[in-house]
């Protein structure tokens, strides 16, 4: 997978902790994402009444709507404005909506030249590139290498070198040309309906010229952008620049209700003042369809319209700042949503290029300002992808214990039913065990499944947890509450040791546990895009533990994958039914911090005296908030903890093994090595909740991992 | 002090802006402070204010272009984010704030308005064209972040209080 230099991954995690910070120190932020939200569902949901009172609005104003079916409609239209103006030059301001309809092509197939004025699609139109990023096009071009671009190009009396340099030179270079364009082009961030006000989020000025500059104006937008009314325009603006880039707002929120009153001047003119020309303006909004209209039909597709191009998807992706936007994007669009984005606007043939690099890892859940379930989305369409290959599967249909129609790639396959490789390497171990390691062995998981060959496979224990437990009698005799022990498939087949610890911890802690025989949660074949089997897997985890659950039982999850299948997913995949697990599961360290909370006694847990320990928490654990919870519940046991910060350790299920981005994970790897690794950390033995976690972080370090639940039994 | 203008003149001295707070007969000599180079002015609403006679009210576009200073009133500020509201006017109130390395904006202090709730409440009444302008012009497009792209590179703002 190509990689494209350090500059993606500085200036994304610039952005990323940017928006930490800048999020955290908004008060209202969850209220105003809520409201964000609720505005453009409502939006959304009464598109075509908006786009009606919008065009009255405009058109009262002075200016002209035109609805464009697709890209070939919109751009004849802006042709033919362009054509009508006799205008030789368009400058242009940020739109990726206009890189979406390839409007610069357009237009210059008529001899007409086109600016871009944004600084960084400016490297881009000289470099003749595409943006790696929607907010920050340019993002993977580093100083020095627009340094040589424009030496090369231009060829300054002195090269340029400093930033200060490039934004002067960028600065007279694209001035001289704003001052005598006739067509100034624009995107917009919003519109509003009621009132024909279009916001546009900036930082540089070049819009604010684009638009002051010249005496017509086309802004082009898909028809998601509109917003009922001026006053819904407020949490955006609170939040996009906080989403995006990390800055509470940005140098300037342009709201225009064009045309502008600004005068039009002749920038040459040394006897008129200002006041004395007119202000004749064209206005031309082109609103785009190109696929948006049919995306809102489609029930899973629908949320990406509520998508404000903000970027914190792409900043908060550990495989994004990895690759960047040109490997981890589609003909226009980039990051987490762009799978949504490029699937409704070109099809899912573009939207499969980049599709897998969704581990669904979840960071970008909560930062999304507007509470988009992005995995969920890259989800379904991986399932769709699966479908569409609709071959005779002669090796693997009817032999698989899933329940996929076909078409589903091997690779997929193996990884979605591993509980049934799980079930059939315990039962034969440890000669599955041995045999998975011979070279035969591997060179057919290579051949066929393309399981990279440098991954260290998992180990299967001969007897699983819920046999384990079978055999012995509870210790409990007057049980402060009643638990259901969820024998994940890690904990059941692989990782049995930690599965025994929290018998032993919740056991000490004076509950009642039980560890009945249960199916795998669907995490496996969910991450593969196989969604009824996944749905299938859920149908069977609420049959078994809703009895338990009815009989005053809670459910108690060693694995954060799972645990958050169980929170987050099952309410999708079982249509709501999910919901009494979610209100009644924990994961365990949440139990354990809970039953201290509640008045259980610390002292029958193993503790220490100041001991160090360094702790990764787990990506889906985190987006649910309950890192805390493990490093409350391990000071109280006397460690000092550190903690890791990156947004996922890479493994991420079986991505990782997989041999096309084995490298990928292992360069996201790197970043939690380098933490774990760290003055003050090195010495210090690691925990860590999640089953990937722990073989990412064996593979990366010496040190052998463990789950924190490990430390506290005896 | 007004709790406005407290919270604003923080949140300006936040995006790196100097502000001035003074009584209207003062408000020439503040632009006189903070002005540099050739300065040039869109006229004032307000008949008690006036500028310094170096500056150019109401200047051609080539005055315009050379100049270094550009004066402008603001229709309001907001307080939380240090942010001056600036009106698209016939005058050409938005060249002036924009094709300068310098932009001293002029803002009543009763159009301080605290959070972006009131400001939206506020540009509503008539839903014209302004900018929210938040500190200098800037980008991180050349590999490191650079104030004065397009805009101005400086900002100063003027707070007048009867």
């Amino acid at each position: 997978m190509a990689r494209e230099g350090d500059a993606v991954r500085t200036n994304t995690e610039g952005f990323n902790r940017g928006r930490y910070e800048s999020v955290a120190d908004l008060e209202a932020s969850e209220a105003l994402k809520d409201e964000a939200r609720a505005i453009k569902e409502d939006a959304i949901e009464r598109l075509p009444e908006l786009v009606d009172q919008l065009t009255e609005a405009v058109e009262s104003n002075g200016g002209t709507v035109y609805v464009a079916d697709d890209a070939d409609d919109a751009n004849e239209y802006i042709r033919s404005v362009v054509g009508d103006r006799n205008a030789d030059r368009v400058v242009k301001s940020k739109s990726m909506t206009s890189e979406e309809i390839e409007i610069n092509e357009a237009i210059e197939a008529d001899g007409v030249e086109v600016v871009e004025t944004d600084l960084g699609e400016w490297v881009l139109q000289v470099a003749d590139e595409a943006p790696s990023h929607i907010v920050a096009p340019a993002i993977h071009k580093s100083r020095e290498a627009i340094a040589e671009l424009f030496n090369e190009r231009f060829d300054p009396e002195k090269p340029l070198e400093t930033a200060e340099e490039l934004t002067h030179f960028a600065r007279e270079t694209l001035g001289e040309k704003m001052i005598d364009a006739e067509v100034g082009l624009t995107g917009a961030n919003f519109i509003t309906a009621d009132t024909g006000t279009m916001a546009l989020v900036t930082s540089e000025g070049n819009a604010r010229k684009t638009v002051g500059g010249t005496d017509t104006q086309i802004t082009v937008a898909g028809v998601e952008k509109i917003i009922p009314t001026v006053a819904d325009l407020q949490p955006f603006v609170e939040l996009i620049g906080r989403a995006g880039t990390g800055q509470d707002i940005t140098s300037y929120v342009s709201l225009l209700t064009p045309p502008v009153e600004t005068p039009v001047v002749d920038f040459e003119d040394d006897t008129t003042p200002l006041s004395e020309f007119d202000s004749d303006r064209e206005f031309h909004l082109v609103l785009i369809d190109n696929g948006r209209i049919a995306m809102r039909d489609d029930e899973q597709l629908r949320e990406t319209l509520y998508c404000i191009r903000c970027s914190a998807c792409s900043n908060s992706c550990a495989n994004f700042q990895s690759v960047g936007g040109h490997a981890f994007g589609g003909k226009t669009y980039s990051g987490g949503i762009a799978t949504g984005w490029e699937a409704g606007i070109e099809g899912l043939d573009v939207a499969a290029e980049f599709n897998d690099l969704c581990t669904g890892c979840s960071r970008c859940v909560n930062a999304c300002p507007v509470g988009i379930d992005i995995p969920w989305i890259n989800t379904v369409v991986r399932d769709r992808i699966n479908r569409e290959d609709e071959s005779p599967d002669w090796l693997v249909d009817g032999l698989t214990p899933d329940v996929e129609a076909g078409g589903v790639p091997h690779q997929k396959r193996f990884f979605g039913n591993f509980e049934a490789v799980a079930k059939f390497g315990s039962a034969t171990a440890p000669l599955s065990n041995w045999l998975a390691d011979t070279g035969v062995s591997r060179w057919f998981m290579g051949r066929l499944l393309d399981i990279d060959p440098r991954r260290e496979l998992p180990t299967f224990e001969r007897e699983t947890l819920v046999e384990w437990f079978e055999d012995r009698d509870s210790t409990v005799t007057d049980p402060r509450r009643r638990a259901v022990l969820y024998p994940d498939l890690y904990t059941n087949y692989i990782q049995v040791e930690r599965g025994k610890a929290a018998v032993e911890v919740l056991e000490a802690l004076g509950v009642d546990v039980v560890v009945p025989p249960v199916s795998s949660s669907g995490r496996a074949p969910l991450s593969q895009g196989m969604v009824t089997t996944a749905t299938d897997h859920a149908e069977r985890v609420a049959r078994t533990l809703t009895p338990y659950v009815e009989d005053g039982r809670d459910v108690v999850v060693i694995e954060p994958s799972d645990y958050a299948m169980f929170q987050r997913e099952y309410e999708k995949l079982l249509d709501g039914s999910g919901t009494p697990l979610a209100e009644h599961s924990y994961e365990a360290l949440q139990y354990v911090y809970g039953l201290l909370e509640n008045g259980g006694d610390p002292s029958v847990l193993s503790a220490v005296n100041g001991d160090e320990v360094a702790y990764h928490s787990h990506c889906q654990q985190r987006t649910l908030g309950l890192e805390a919870h493990t490093v409350a519940v391990l000071e109280q046991c006397g460690y000092h903890v550190s903690t890791s910060d990156v947004e996922c350790c890479g493994m991420a299920g079986s991505f990782g093994y997989k041999s096309d981005y084995y490298e990928l994970s292992m360069d996201v790897g790197d970043q939690l090595r380098d933490q774990l690794l760290a003055d003050g950390v090195r010495e210090r033995p690691v925990v860590a909740s999640g089953t990937s976690c722990l073989e990412q972080i064996d593979a990366l370090l010496e040190r052998q991992p463990r789950h924190p639940i490990e430390l506290l039994a005896g | 002090m007004s709790t406005e203008y407290q919270v604003f003149s923080e949140s300006l001295a936040d995006v790196g802006v100097d502000t001035r707070r003074v009584a209207p007969e003062d408000a020439d000599s503040a632009i006189e402070e903070l002005r540099a180079g050739d300065t040039v002015a869109v006229p004032f609403e307000r008949d008690d204010l006036t500028v310094p006679d170096a500056v150019t009210t109401d200047p051609t576009p080539a005055e315009l272009r050379a100049a270094r200073t550009g004066v402008t009133p603001a229709a309001f500020a907001v307080a939380d984010y240090g942010s001056v509201v600036l009106p698209s006017t016939p005058a050409g109130s938005e060249l002036v704030s924009l094709f300068v390395d310098r932009h001293v904006a002029v803002v009543d202090g009763h159009d301080i308005v605290p959070d972006m709730e009131r400001a939206f409440d506020r540009f509503g009444q008539d839903a014209g064209s302004a900018i929210i302008a938040t500190g200098p012009s800037a980008t991180a497009d050349m590999g490191a972040l650079v104030t004065g792209a397009h805009g101005p590179s400086e900002v100063r703002v003027i707070v007048v209080e009867d």
